[in-house]
């Protein structure tokens, strides 16, 4: 079997065991290669556990800078004895086995179609250092240090990495230092193997962060106030990232005092409830959870849509339903959010497909819930939320400013404004609200769950209920213009096939956009950014003979809300559905599409209007 | 129900109180619960304390759960804000709201199955949060609007309408919420005006969370022998502690010291509280003796009403959090949005 010989373009896939302080060494080859200006897709695949388990991070080298992952291993490094077996059994005829030789493998336990490079890591540092932890933890970077020789990553990049991380702790950087050349100058490295990192320059001004991070950021320039929350996975790491940034961006300057609250909840149920008394109150506030914790915030929700309460809630999707699989990825909770309570409720959900808009659409959700007065769901997914992204630096318009919508300050009561809370006075659905405590005699108001005439009195009168539910339909319609548009491209050549889809998917869906013109399937493209559904999203379907839906959940579930709120037939639309759990390759959409387009009998060029 | 909103004019002459307001103006539309029901001398326990300490209505925000006692707030202080939220879910609507405005002052009213049954873990974290504010229980032990079904505070062996026994134990929320951290714990009796009406202004003037349950008799479904709520049984066994004064910065002292036992209890506005104690051995800063008073008069069947416990320098929820001294709703943009070159600065560190 010829060895694999690819520059820039390979994957290569670490099998640690959690906890061992890997995650960061692996990291820093991510970042090693993206200072070579070579663009990386990562995933990190972890158990819901903290100690001992097996976790592997995958690093897709590609020049080409596609962002999904590939699908398949060129090199694995195996540092899970405990994962041996299938390790090695997934590594790709002709590709690479790096592993610790400290003890004696027999010869049945490799493989002769590919290339084992063993290096004795574990005797290596045993010798080096005396202190059990710095064993463990140095073993991490002698492997990194022989990765960088095998694959000819520089390692001056790597210690400039390292001096950034221990600026002003001069001893671990030397420290991880000379780990990292015990790794790199070791003899069993000094060959050239088949894969090669070679500097590019297609980084550019690119940053890498996980989406997480990103809407926690959203949050702060979207000018949230209060955050309440209660540990979910793969939620977490968003309320915890906003506090860090807050401590950054929010701290009162003389004072030390914060310009911000967040409160560790009791659980879900609490934390929306937070979240709706503080935007009542006229402060943004927002949550972050995942599918279980919507499902404890349904009736909460109910009361935030009837009562126009703007909320934002920051879903990080994961395996469902129940805990399902609480550390992998899915996007399960679609109808789950979009008509989550009880009674005729429907909501405003935001689809962003990485980072950088995790950034942009969450600081965007707390101008819509002022704006519509309603929850607005921000829809990330573990891929997005919890895996570092490759994606263009953020930018702020300095002269924006947060649109509170429609309030009624104390000058228009007092210059005698007809205030009715749930009254429409511009027919966009949208009635003003008061904030507590605006004015002496006028403006306030009884806030309630249950049914209410246009100046919120308590009414069992159905008509004035029927108004009133008729009105949040209008608001909802005005919602369609306010939500992110689709995004439509077209195809190279004319076609009557097209394709949809939404959020992280998107990343290995341009990948096989691209497969699929080299089969010759041209597709028309729609990715779907927010519900409700402006007109194009129907319009687009109109204009193909053939659309196909790419989803990460079994119900094809954006599939029911195109069919049931734009009154499509289903058949209309091909399915092509993917829920392991694990990140979306482009070649399971590619092989996908293609077979279907077998079937459907796929042409290329697109009707022309006779 | 029907809507049934009071006059208008009010007569020139009624009294006003320091802000100009008159009574009239703390009030609310007219109630719809039943004739007789202890939750409407609540109500007007709560107008009488807010009109006598000067507050301006569209300082308080008032806010409910679900139940009987959870629609009073709509027939009081109808020009502050009200929020009538999810059944047992008012303490975390209120936390919320009031860490969005510190400056507001923020009144909870429940009732035990809001508070004692479904909404007991909300209950008691926004106790030990330490939240701003004065959370009143109108305590019946009995389900009003679905039509007299027990409480999780109805007493065992006590007796529905119906004649169904509980054999339940019984949840006290004073001594929950004592335990749970709750600096400002008092009970009262809807039938005694005279005690309730100090215990809730001492409670709008202590800066933490305080707690009053008010035993409040249903008069469509617990107030027949055989009940531990009625009106004949707590009046019967009302073992009150103490008597307040209270004296607040807001209005000049008036009232005349009292002889016998008197403790004074300064609050963190200057204000003081003053305790006419009618039990020399009870102690309102002993919280273990408070609790062991608690348990003996409940075991021999007694409701021990008065201010019960009080810590005279709380840490609430705001100084936990150390927020700002304006409110986090007043904040604008050069306050809360870092900027383009924050953000640039935020790029550089992740490449």
């Amino acid at each position: 079997m010829k060895p694999i010989a690819r520059v820039n373009d390979f994957v290569v896939k670490f099998s640690n065991v959690n906890g061992s302080g890997s995650a960061s060494a692996n990291a820093l080859f991510a970042r090693a290669v993206l200072r070579m200006g070579v663009p990386v897709a990562a995933r990190n695949i972890f158990p819901s556990n903290i100690q001992g388990l097996p976790t592997w991070y995958e690093v897709r080298i590609v020049e080409d800078g596609w962002r999904g992952r590939r699908g398949g291993v060129d090199m694995m490094v195996a540092m899970n004895p405990e994962t041996w077996a299938q390790d090695v059994a997934e590594v790709e005829a002709g590709g690479y086995l790096f592993y610790d030789s400290s003890k004696p493998l027999p010869a049945s336990r490799l493989r002769d179609d590919i290339t084992a490079i063993g290096m004795p890591i574990t005797a290596i540092c045993n010798a080096e250092y005396s202190d059990a932890r710095q064993r463990q933890l140095f073993k991490n970077i002698v492997y990194l240090g022989a990765l960088a020789s095998l694959l000819s990553i520089e390692p001056a990049e790597i210690e400039r990495l390292f001096a950034e991380q221990y600026k002003g702790k001069e001893a671990l950087l030397e420290a991880n230092r000379k780990a990292l050349r015990m790794g790199y100058d070791h003899e069993s490295v000094q060959q050239r193997i088949g894969l090669k990192v070679e500097r590019r320059d297609k980084v550019g001004e690119k940053i890498f962060l996980d989406g997480n991070q990103a809407a926690a950021l959203g949050a702060v320039y979207g000018g949230a106030t209060l955050c309440a929350w209660y540990p979910i996975t793969p939620s977490s790491s968003v309320a915890e990232a906003f506090a860090a940034q807050c401590r950054k961006y929010r701290v009162e300057p003389g004072t030390g005092k914060s310009r911000y609250a967040i409160v560790q909840a009791e659980d879900e149920l609490a934390s929306i409830g937070m979240v709706i008394g503080g935007a009542w109150n006229g402060a943004r506030s927002f949550t972050a959870t995942s599918g279980p914790g919507i499902s404890l915030m349904q009736e909460f929700i109910g009361l935030a849509y009837f009562a126009e309460i703007p909320a934002v809630l920051i879903d990080v999707q994961r395996g469902s339903p129940s805990t399902g699989m609480p550390t992998k990825t899915q996007q399960a909770d679609l109808l789950c959010c979009a008509y989550a309570s009880h009674g005729d409720t429907k909501h405003v959900l935001l689809f962003p497909q990485d980072p950088k808009e995790c950034f942009e659409m969450s600081a965007q959700a707390f101008d819509l819930a002022d704006r519509l007065q309603t929850p607005i769901f921000v829809m990330l997914d573990l891929d997005i939320g919890m895996q570092d992204w490759l994606c263009d630096p953020f930018t702020w318009d300095d002269s924006r400013r947060m649109d509170r919508g429609k309030v009624m300050s104390a000058a228009d009561l007092e210059a005698g404004k007809d205030f009715g809370r749930y009254l429409d006075r511009d027919g966009d659905g949208i009635p003003f609200r008061t904030i507590p405590g605006t004015h002496a005699r006028r403006g306030a108001y009884f806030t309630r769950g249950t049914s209410k005439d246009r100046y919120a009195r308590y009414t069992e009168d159905g008509s004035i209920y029927a108004d009133n539910m008729q009105r949040l339909l209008r608001k909802f319609e005005t919602a369609k213009g306010l939500v992110p548009a689709p995004v439509i491209e077209r195809a190279a050549q004319p076609t009557n096939a097209g394709v949809i889809w939404y959020g992280s998917t998107g990343a290995p869906m341009a990948e096989s956009l691209a497969a699929l013109e080299r089969h010759g399937i041209h597709l028309d493209r729609m990715r779907i950014r927010g519900f409700p559904f402006a007109d194009p999203v129907a319009e687009f379907i109109a204009a193909h003979e053939h659309v196909f839906l790419v989803e990460q959940n079994r119900d094809a579930q954006l599939r029911t809300l195109i069919v049931t709120e734009c009154g499509i037939a289903p058949e209309r639309l091909i399915p092509v559905l993917h829920y392991d759990g694990n990140p979306l390759t482009a070649r399971f959409i590619t092989r996908e599409i293609a077979e279907k387009a077998e079937l459907f009998n796929v042409k290329h060029l697109r009707k022309v209007a006779p | 129900m029907t809507y049934l909103a009071k006059p208008r004019l009010h007569h020139p002459d009624l009294p006003k109180n320091k802000l100009g307001f008159t009574r009239r103006d703390y009030e609310g539309p007219v109630s719809t619960l039943c004739a007789g029901c202890g939750h409407d001398s609540i109500s007007a326990a709560i107008i009488q304390a807010f009109y006598d300490l000067s507050i301006a209505p569209h300082k308080v925000a008032k806010l409910s759960g679900i139940g009987c006692s959870s629609k009073t707030p709509t027939y009081f202080l109808g020009q502050s804000h009200g929020f009538n939220s999810v059944h047992g879910r008012m303490p975390s609507v209120l936390t919320g709201a009031a860490l969005a405005n510190r400056d507001l002052i923020y009144l909870g009213v429940s009732g035990d199955g809001d508070s004692a049954s479904i909404g007991i873990g909300q209950f008691a974290h926004a106790m030990r949060r330490g939240v701003n504010m004065v959370y009143i229980v109108e305590n019946n032990g009995v389900y009003g609007l679905t039509k007299g079904q027990f409480s999780a505070t109805a007493d065992k062996g006590s007796k529905a309408k119906r004649g169904a026994v509980n054999s339940d134990e019984p949840i006290d929320l004073v001594q929950l919420a004592l335990v749970l951290g709750a600096t400002f714990v008092a009970r009262g009796f809807s039938g005694d005006k005279e005690q309730l009406v100090p215990l809730i202004k001492a409670a709008v003037e202590h800066r933490g969370a305080a707690f009053i349950d008010v035993v409040s008799p249903c008069v469509a479904f617990n107030n027949h022998p055989g009940s531990t709520k009625s009106y004949d049984y707590v009046r019967a066994h009302n073992e009150a502690v103490n008597r307040l004064d209270f004296v607040s910065v807001r209005e000049p002292i008036t009232a005349a010291v009292p002889v016998g036992g008197v403790e004074s209890i300064t609050l963190h506005d200057g204000g003081s509280i003053r305790l006419r104690k009618l039990h020399p051995e009870y102690d309102a800063r002993d919280k273990v003796g408070a609790l062991a008073y608690l348990e003996e008069h409940r075991m021999r069947g007694e409701v021990v009403t008065g201010l019960l416990y009080v810590q005279d320098d709380p840490v609430d929820l705001h100084e936990s959090q150390n927020t700002v001294a304006v409110p986090l709703n007043s904040l604008g943009d050069e306050a809360l949005i870092p900027g383009n070159a924050a953000l640039a600065a935020f790029n550089a560190r992740m490449r």
